[in-house]
C-alpha cells in the first residue's frame, strides 16, 4: 500500500509540474484555439460500445462521441467538426493537460482527487454509473462477499481497482486480480474463465454482456459498490471553456425536459409563443449564449444537429442498438431518475 | 563431399523419374527407421485430423457474404467484420474522395521493393527514388502544396502502419550509418555525442519515447506551435531504430580488417571517399541480414503507436472486436491481423534472403 502511495505522489508531482508548464505556455483560451483550429479535438475511448466506438462506416458513435458533436455544433456551428482522438485509461489526463485534446469525453468518473490534483476540471454529469460485477453462472455467486479469495478481471488506472480493494479490505477479505488494459481482451479473459468475476462500470458490463452469445451464463450481481458520475473533463484554468462544455451538456438535458427535440426545434425556434424556458434555451429570449462567448443559437444548433438527451440515449444505448441499457438512474429527475440540469436563464 | 559426387551418379541415374525420386525421398526422410516411421505416422494422423477441421472453420463453412452478425455461421469463422470494414482497416478515416492518394502511396512503397529486385537498374536513379519516396509519401498522405490537407486524426489502419514503417525504414538507415561512423570518429566531441545518443536511446523502452513525443513535447512548445502527432511518432520511430542500426553497422565496421583502411589511405582517399567507396559497401553487405531484421522489428513496433492514441490497424481491430456490430468475433479479427503482419514480414525476410544470396553470388 505504502509503495503505491509513493508512486501516486510521484505521479501527482509530475503531472502538477506538467500542468504548471502547460499553464505557462498555453495562454490563449481553448475557445479561441478551437475556433482558430476550426475543429474540436475530443478525446474518447476507442472500444466502449454505446459510449464511443467506431461503426462500420468509420464514424465515431456513442454517448460520449455525441456530447462532443453537441459541443462542436454549439461552438463551431457544425456537429461534424470534431476530430476524435483515441485515448487510453492511462494517457487521458495527460493528453488533456498537455493540450493534445480540448475536451476529454471518455466515461470518466468525477472524483475529488482528480479535480484536486490532476489539473483538470469536471464539467457536467452526462451519465450516472456505478461499479458492478459479472460472474459465471456455474459458480452460483449470490452476493459479492461470496467472492472472497476469488480472482477479479479489471482494467488498470481506473477507480474500480481502488473501490474493490476498499470494499474487500474493510471486510477483511482477500482477492486476486488479473489486470488487462484493453477491454475486448479483458472480457475475453473473463469468458475463458481466467477470473471468477469481472468488475467495471455497470454500463460497460451490461453493454458487453448484451453482446455475449449466452448472456444468461454470466449473471450480474445486484450490488453496486460505488458512485460513478461520468462526464466530460476540461483542462483547469479556463472558466469560459469549462462553462461552454458544462452548459452544452445541460442544454441537451434541458431540451429533453422541455420536450424540445431535433424534429420540433425549428418550429419552436421560430415560434414567438413558446414558453419562456424554451425561448431562453433556444436563444430567442435573453442572451445566455452571449454570456458564454457564443451566439444566441448555440443550444438550438446542438439540439438540432445532435438531438436532445433522450434522442442521444436511444440512438446509442436504446433497444435497437442491441445494448438495450435501461435508463434507470439516467432518467430525468421528474421521471424518478437523477438527471437534473440547472436552469438556463 | 567428394565421396557423394562419386557415388551419386551410380545410385541416381539421370533418367530417374519424378515418381522414383519422390518415393525415394519419402522412404529416406520419412521412414528411415521404425521410430521415425511411427513419428511420421503420428504427425500425419494429427495433420489429417486438424487440417480438415481448420479448413472447415477458416474457409469451407466460414461466412463471407452478409452484412450483419446474424448472417454468421455460429460454428465457423465469420469474416464479415473484416470484409464489411475493409475500407476502415485499410484507409482508416481517410476522406473517401482522397483515397487514391493512399493507393498511390502504397504503390510507390511497393514500387521501391520491386525496383530493388532489378540488378541492372541505374544505382543513382534507384537512390534518388528511395530518397524521394518518404517525402512523396508524406506529401501525398498529409497533403499541402496543391493537395488538400488531411488531419492526422483521420489516419488509421494500414495507412498508418505502412506509412510509419516505410518512411521509418528509409530514414533510419542513413541516420544509423552516420551515428555508427560518428561513434567510431576520432573527434572526441562527435564520438561522445554519438555514444551518448545511442546509449540513451537504447536504454529506454520505445513506449516511453512515444509517450514523451505524444505528451511532453507539446508542453515545451510556445502556444500555437504544434507538431503533428504523426510526425512526432514518426520521428521517434526513426530515432529509435537508427540507434539500434548504428550498433549493427558499428559491428560491421569493426569486423573489417584494418588493411582496408590502410589501403585506402595509401591510395590517397580522404575520409568520405574511403567510407563511401571502400568501407561501407563491404560493411553494408555484411550487415544486410541484421539490418533487415531490424526493419521487420520496426514494422511491428509501429503497432505501439496505439498507446499514444494513434489508431493503427491493431487499434481498428480492437475497436471492431469491441463493437456492438461484431462483438464475439475477435478470433477472426486477430487471425486477419496475424495474416497481415505475416505477409509483410515474411516478404521482407524473403527479400533479405534474396539479397544475401545475391551478394554471396557477387562475391564469388
Amino acid at each position: 500500500m505504502h509503495k503505491v502511495n509513493g508512486l501516486n505522489a510521484l505521479l501527482k508531482t509530475c503531472s502538477l509540474a506538467l500542468i504548471l508548464f502547460g499553464a505557462c505556455t498555453a495562454q490563449a483560451g481553448v475557445l479561441e484555439n478551437v475556433k482558430a483550429h476550426g475543429s474540436l479535438r475530443c478525446g474518447v475511448a476507442s472500444d466502449k460500445p454505446g459510449f464511443s466506438i467506431i461503426d462500420n462506416q468509420g464514424r465515431w458513435t456513442g454517448m460520449d462521441a455525441d456530447l462532443c458533436r453537441g459541443i462542436a455544433a454549439a461552438v463551431l456551428g457544425d456537429a461534424n467538426k470534431v476530430e476524435f482522438i483515441a485515448t487510453t485509461g492511462k494517457n487521458r489526463f495527460t493528453a488533456l493537460a498537455s493540450g493534445e485534446i480540448d475536451v476529454l469525453s471518455r466515461s470518466t468518473s468525477w472524483t475529488a482527487d482528480r479535480v484536486a490534483s490532476l489539473g483538470v476540471d469536471f464539467t457536467a454529469i452526462w451519465f450516472y454509473d456505478g461499479q458492478g460485477f459479472m460472474t459465471h453462472a456455474e459458480d452460483k455467486i449470490a452476493k459479492l462477499t461470496d467472492l472472497a479469495g476469488a480472482t477479479f478481471c479489471l482494467s488498470p488506472g481506473t477507480t474500480s481497482e481502488q473501490n474493490l480493494a476498499d470494499y474487500f479490505g474493510k471486510r477483511g477479505l482477500t482477492f486476486r486480480t488479473v489486470v488487462i488494459e484493453k477491454s475486448p481482451e479483458l472480457f475475453a479473459a473473463f469468458q475463458k474463465g481466467r477470473c471468477n468475476a469481472i468488475t467495471n462500470d455497470m454500463s460497460g458490463l451490461a453493454a458487453r454482456r448484451a453482446l455475449f452469445n449466452k448472456p444468461d451464463d454470466y449473471p450480474l450481481l445486484p450490488e453496486v459498490i460505488s458512485k460513478e458520475p461520468l462526464g466530460a473533463y476540461v483542462a483547469q484554468g479556463d472558466a469560459v471553456w469549462r462553462n461552454i462544455v458544462t452548459w452544452t451538456a445541460y442544454a441537451l438535458i434541458t431540451a429533453e425536459e422541455l420536450g424540445v427535440d431535433s424534429d420540433n426545434v425549428d418550429k419552436l425556434h421560430a415560434d414567438k409563443t413558446a414558453s419562456a424556458d424554451v425561448a431562453r434555451l433556444l436563444g430567442t429570449d435573453g442572451n445566455v449564449g452571449k454570456a458564454f462567448s457564443l451566439d444566441s443559437d448555440w443550444a438550438y444548433r446542438a439540439i438540432k444537429q445532435v438531438g436532445n438527451y433522450a434522442q442521444i440515449y436511444d440512438r446509442n444505448l436504446g433497444p435497437q442498438t442491441g445494448l438495450n441499457f435501461p435508463r434507470e438512474m439516467n432518467r430525468l429527475w421528474k421521471d424518478g431518475g437523477l438527471l437534473y440540469a440547472p436552469p438556463i436563464r | 563431399m567428394n565421396e557423394l559426387t562419386h557415388i551419386a551418379p551410380a545410385r541416381l541415374p539421370p533418367q530417374a523419374t519424378f515418381a522414383v525420386r519422390t518415393s525415394r525421398w519419402v522412404r529416406q526422410s520419412m521412414f528411415p527407421s521404425v521410430g521415425h516411421s511411427l513419428l511420421t505416422l503420428v504427425v500425419l494422423a494429427l495433420l489429417a485430423w486438424c487440417i480438415p477441421k481448420a479448413l472447415n472453420w477458416l474457409v469451407l463453412d466460414a461466412t463471407f457474404v452478409g452484412s450483419t452478425r446474424d448472417a454468421c455461421n455460429p460454428h465457423a469463422a465469420c469474416w464479415l467484420p473484416v470484409i464489411e470494414r475493409w475500407n476502415l482497416f485499410v484507409y482508416g478515416f481517410y476522406p473517401e474522395a482522397q483515397r487514391w492518394r493512399v493507393n498511390l502511396a502504397f504503390l510507390l512503397a511497393v514500387g521501391a521493393f520491386v525496383l530493388l529486385f532489378f540488378k541492372r537498374l541505374d544505382r543513382r536513379a534507384l537512390l534518388a527514388y528511395l530518397v524521394m519516396l518518404p517525402l512523396l509519401m508524406w506529401w501525398l498522405l498529409k497533403g499541402g502544396a496543391g493537395l488538400p490537407g488531411v488531419s492526422s486524426t483521420q489516419f488509421a489502419g494500414m495507412t498508418v502502419t505502412v506509412m510509419l514503417g516505410t518512411i521509418g525504414m528509409i530514414f533510419a538507415l542513413p541516420l544509423g550509418i552516420l551515428l555508427a561512423l560518428g561513434r567510431r570518429s576520432k573527434k572526441p566531441v562527435i564520438r561522445l555525442l554519438c555514444v551518448l545518443y545511442i546509449e540513451l536511446v537504447r536504454s529506454v523502452p520505445v513506449i516511453s519515447l512515444l509517450f514523451m513525443a505524444s505528451l511532453m513535447i507539446q508542453l515545451f512548445l510556445p502556444p500555437g506551435v504544434a507538431f503533428d502527432i504523426l510526425l512526432r511518432v514518426q520521428v521517434v520511430l526513426i530515432l529509435f531504430t537508427a540507434a539500434y542500426m548504428a550498433e549493427t553497422v558499428r559491428g560491421g565496421l569493426q569486423s573489417l580488417p584494418k588493411g582496408q583502411y590502410e589501403a585506402a589511405q595509401a591510395l590517397g582517399f580522404g575520409y568520405w571517399k574511403t567510407m563511401g567507396h571502400i568501407i561501407l559497401p563491404q560493411v553494408l553487405r555484411q550487415t544486410i541480414p541484421p539490418l533487415l531484421t531490424q526493419f521487420i522489428g520496426l514494422f511491428k513496433e509501429t503497432t505501439l503507436v496505439m498507446v499514444v492514441g494513434v489508431l493503427d490497424i491493431v487499434g481498428i481491430a480492437s475497436s471492431t472486436a469491441a463493437s456492438a456490430e461484431w462483438a464475439g468475433h475477435d478470433h477472426e479479427i486477430y487471425i486477419f491481423l496475424a495474416l497481415y503482419f505475416f505477409i509483410i514480414c515474411f516478404a521482407l525476410s524473403r527479400y533479405a534472403r534474396h539479397l544475401e544470396n545475391h551478394l554471396e553470388h557477387d562475391r564469388s
